[in-house]
């Protein structure tokens, strides 16, 4: 096992240099002159000119990617070029606010999904089973600002239980954003609850018909024993997977979402810096979202290892 | 046994399905009774309905099953009034069972004591620590090395065998008065089969449990049972006392299923295997008269028109055949001679010298830190065929078998050695190979569902070598497929049926069929009759044995079953652990001397005959990897005949004998003809009693 994760890390560190090359090239190279996209359409020649110079543009290819990701690794991740400050801490810091969003959305939809799929497992095909995957199958579909808006308009607008705009004050301490908070991660839920009740649902219809259900039984146990022991511990492993691989989905794909409650997750970040052409938030926004998805499949993986002995033990 | 009070009585018990059709009376008015300490064999063939008794015997159907009418009593409780809550209280205590796959039926992410000690926790009481004493006792009892050690592992680190020990282990601990045994040896190979056997024998009388033992394989019938019930569509055609019942066959479906196995002195050359025509009716279709008519070859008018009752036609034999005077009149043997053929050799059509094929294991990382390694999975074997000629291959699972002849047919790339085809080089890989180099080698394997392609109609599946492969115009196709369906005994119109609409019998012909289409020189059949039916396994070595008659072609047949094996070969090659050990014709092999892992491949096999006594002659343990395979004589880490150190550390030579027949061994020939003396088959004195 240790070898094993040896070698994911290995792969995780391989995935991020060649993102980082796709990155670099896309942002650096593609979209035309840097300098001219930073002075603007009027600047002079000799402007732009120095600008190149100070900026290392007339250096080979290699040597700008090795100077920037070089940069990059020393924590030195430049300056945005519309603020002139510099990059890390806001993009730390949106980091920070994604990361809370993504806690909060798990504690509703994970536990929520699991009860909801073994419930709709447990009933299979009678009515509490056809609800919840029709309902789950239509959240599912619903683009999440068609659902965002629904919210807003019946619990903040009409009921004026949570406040419609999520903008967040930067200093506040967790349970001041509380309220901020719950509407996206809602919002946010209504997709994730799907998936994971679907996963769970079909997971545990698989190892209900299995034998050793059928063993377990025959032995007489009693059915909650039957159920948990036998059933759960080998039905939630697929669902394990699910959740690990969407936390790279929660930390780096929210753009939607963030964008319908104004709420400054790394997504808004990454489309505000598009807007901009602020290359350097760009490229730090996209690495830590590339890291969040690396990270968290290979975290999907080790769970999935330590929870199934055949990989844990081995043959 | 029968004065004894028995545990289980089963009164007319009918069991019916609700299903989209109307109901379904899958099981009718089935009646019988074990005594404590007796095992019952139920036999009969898929759909009959086996299954399906004994699960509504311990009421545990799906939730669209019941039983309809009927008693089931067991010691005195009436299972079939008993409540949902009442009956959990029975199963795993009173009643317990013991599954088909034991790889599938044990929980994999809980402990093997765990799973054993559960039962125990709940029915008896115990705490943790006490049932966990007990289950490693349990898997003392059931011989299981490093008890111990087996009870922190999990189920996939352990073997087949080892499983169903864990199975019987689980299913004794709590020492019921009864337990349903669903084809517990079915999965596993024919060693390992013997062994379980044996304990399941030995336990039973230990514990005195009364046994229903499912399974369609006769031959492990004979070796197990005491008393045995044929099941036909749903009802029982015949029951008695098992040395009654085998050797005087009081119903034609008994005779039938009995003169379908391949028998172990006799081949296809002597004679042909007789079969059972048609299928069993499904009970919406039943016929109005006795169920078994329309296959009978013993039907007369009155069969047709009233249902005969079960009778007793003997001491606690019972049948329901009208006709059973006339059966009792009839000779034993069924089967009907051939015209012995005289051995003519015909030209050598396949060569293959030295094949070895090593998968490499693992690479990466772990190559690095563990070193390169790799599993021999064929390592040096020489054979060569000749046309009109069968090679059978035995061996037990994982013996390399299959790979050997995927190695022959390009569809795994050897790693080294030479294979010639008719004189002609052969290249390693199936792709590099030449159209007509194609056609002359074709496979038949072992799942047809998995080989036929299921969206299109058997007849394009036959017809698609003759297009590919022989570049015939359209008309000719459609002669030729006509021709081929004809050779395989389907009627023309399954040409345009799916492969869905087909049985598995009906699959495997169209497999045939579309192997033969090509008008190969070589077929590679690879368990080809594995999975199906007794009398369609009948039916199909039949097919195949006339098919080569016609038209010559040399057969390289692979399976583990031996008495198959030993119908349609004329030479067997014994393989274990990717190398050759024995090679001679099929007469020679069955009769010493023969290496000592023939011999105990011969000595477990299942022969449906109690009356015959068989060498006990049981393998330890599992074949070891062929990651690591023992040094010197491969097998003398599991021989019953090791000699000593030399066995350890130098390889054995090969034996020469008369006739082409070689072994490879360390002792000799005429050491091996003493120690083995008169061979597999031993009638047992005149009594028969155990």
């Amino acid at each position: 096992m240790g070898l094993y994760i040896l070698r994911r890390l290995g792969f995780i560190f391989l995935t991020l240099f060649l993102a980082s090359v796709i990155i670099f090239i896309v942002t650096q190279f593609l979209p035309g002159d840097v300098a001219r996209i930073i002075l603007g359409q009027f600047a002079t020649e000799a402007a732009i000119d120095n600008l190149r110079e100070e900026l290392g543009l007339n250096q080979p290819a290699y040597r700008q990617y090795l100077n920037w990701a070089g940069g990059f690794i020393r924590g030195d991740w430049g300056d945005s070029l519309v603020s002139r400050m510099p990059v890390r801490p806001i993009v730390m810091q949106r980091l920070g606010n994604s990361i809370m969003l993504a806690g909060l959305a798990l504690c509703i939809y994970v536990p929520l999904g699991i009860v909801l799929g073994v419930i709709a497992a447990l009933k299979q095909n009678k009515l509490p089973d056809q609800l919840i995957s029709g309902i789950s199958m239509a959240f599912v579909g619903l683009p999440e600002f068609v659902s965002g808006l629904l919210l807003i308009t019946f619990l903040a607008i009409g009921a004026g239980w949570f406040p419609a705009n999520s903008s967040i004050d930067p200093d506040a301490k967790f349970f001041e954003s509380l309220p901020y908070l719950i509407l996206p991660a809602v919002t946010v839920s209504l997709t994730g609850l799907g998936y994971v009740a679907r996963m769970t649902r079909s997971g545990t219809i698989d190892v209900l018909g299995s034998d050793y259900t059928r063993a377990a039984e025959l032995k007489g146990l009693p059915g909650r024993q039957v159920l948990v022991r036998h059933v759960l511990r080998n039905s939630l492993l697929p669902t394990v997977t699910i959740v690990a691989m969407g936390i790279g989905w929660l930390l780096g794909g929210l753009i939607v979402t963030e964008a319908v409650y104004g709420y400054p997750g790394l997504g808004r970040l990454l489309v505000y810096g598009i807007q901009r052409q602020d290359l350097p938030i760009i490229q730090a926004a996209s690495m830590i979202v590339v890291a969040a998805y690396s990270f968290s499949n290979l975290a999907a993986d080790i769970i999935y290892g330590l929870l199934n002995p055949r990989i844990r033990v081995g043959g | 046994m029968a004065d004894r009070e028995p545990v289980l009585k089963v009164e007319n018990l009918t069991i019916t399905y609700d299903t989209e059709k109307g109901p379904l009376h899958t099981v009718r008015n089935v009646s019988l009774q074990i005594a404590p300490g007796e095992i019952y064999g139920l036999v009969g063939e898929s759909g009959s309905g086996k299954t399906t008794f004994a699960r509504g015997v311990v009421r545990y159907l799906p939730s669209n099953g019941k039983i309809t009418t009927g008693r089931i009593s067991l010691s005195g409780t009436d299972l079939a009034t008993l409540s949902h809550k009442q009956i959990r209280k029975v199963w795993g205590s009173r009643v317990t069972m013991v599954h088909q796959d034991p790889n599938a039926s044990i929980n994999p992410s809980m402990l093997i004591g765990d799973q054993i000690a559960e039962a125990m926790r709940v029915h008896l009481g115990l705490n943790k620590k006490q049932a966990g004493q007990k289950a490693i006792e349990m898997l003392n009892k059931v011989r299981m090395p490093d008890p111990e050690l087996v009870a922190r592992r999990y189920a996939h680190q352990l073997s087949g065998g080892m499983l169903q020990r864990v199975l019987i282990a689980t299913a004794m601990a709590t020492n019921p008065e009864f337990m349903i045994m669903d084809e517990p040896t079915t999965a596993l190979d024919v060693t390992t089969e013997a062994v379980i056997l044996d304990l399941i024998r030995e336990l039973m009388s230990e514990y005195n449990t009364a046994i229903l033992f499912i399974t369609h394989n006769l031959g492990v019938i004979a070796r197990i049972c005491d008393r045995i019930g044929v099941l036909y569509a749903g009802e029982l055609m015949e029951e008695g006392p098992i040395h009654e019942v085998f050797r005087n066959r009081l119903h034609p479906y008994t005779r039938g299923l009995l003169g379908c196995v391949p028998r172990v002195d006799a081949s296809k050359k002597s004679i042909t295997l007789s079969s059972i025509p048609g299928f069993i009716p499904r009970p919406n279709q039943l016929p109005p008269g006795c169920i078994f008519a329309p296959r009978c070859d013993l039907v007369e008018e009155a069969c047709q028109l009233e249902r005969p009752p079960l009778v007793e036609i003997g001491p606690s034999h019972l049948s329901s055949c009208r006709r059973v005077d006339c059966l009792r009149t009839r000779t034993k043997e069924v089967e009907q001679a051939r015209e012995e053929r005289i051995e003519e050799l015909g030209p050598v059509v396949l060569e293959a010298r030295n094949i070895k094929k090593y998968f490499p294991f693992s690479g990466g990382l772990t190559a690095l830190v563990r070193g390169k390694k790799s599993v021999k999975a064929v390592d040096d074997i020489s054979i060569r065929m000749r046309s009109s000629f069968t090679l059978g291959i035995v061996g037990e699972s994982g013996c390399g078998k299959t790979t050997l002849a995927r190695c022959i047919a390009g569809l795994e790339e050897a790693t080294s050695g030479e294979i010639d085809l008719e004189g002609e080089h052969l290249d390693y890989s199936v792709s590099r190979r030449e159209p007509a180099v194609l056609k002359k080698i074709q496979m038949v394997f072992q799942n047809p569902d998995a080989s036929l392609n299921p969206q299109l109609p058997a007849g394009y599946s036959v017809a698609r070598p003759l297009t590919l492969l022989r570049n015939m115009s359209k008309k000719q196709v459609q002669e030729r497929v006509k021709e081929l369906f004809a050779a395989v005994s389907l009627p023309p119109d399954y040409i345009d049926r799916l492969p869905h609409e087909l049985s598995g019998g009906e699959k495997q012909r169209v497999a045939i069929a579309r192997a033969f289409a090509a008008d190969p020189v070589l077929m590679i059949c690879d368990e080809p009759i594995s999975s199906l039916d007794v009398s369609v396994q009948a039916s199909l070595m039949n097919l195949l044995a006339e098919l080569q008659g016609t038209a010559g072609t040399a057969y390289l047949f692979i399976s583990h079953d031996l008495a198959a094996v030993r119908h349609l070969s004329d030479w067997i090659a014994v393989v274990y652990l990717g190398r050759l050990w024995e090679i001679g014709s099929a007469e020679d092999v069955f009769v010493p001397p023969y290496h000592p892992y023939t011999e105990a491949l011969l000595s477990a096999i299942p022969i449906p005959d109690p009356d015959i006594e068989q060498d006990r002659i049981r393998l330890k343990g599992s074949v070891p990897s062929a990651l690591n395979v023992p040094p010197g004589c491969r097998f003398h880490t599991r021989c019953p005949r090791k000699i000593g150190a030399v066995c350890e550390t130098e390889e054995p030579p090969w034996r020469e004998m008369e006739g082409g027949h070689r072994i490879c061994c360390h002792i000799p020939i005429d050491e091996l003809k003493t120690l083995q003396g008169g061979g597999l088959l031993k009638k047992a004195g005149q009594g028969g009693n155990r």
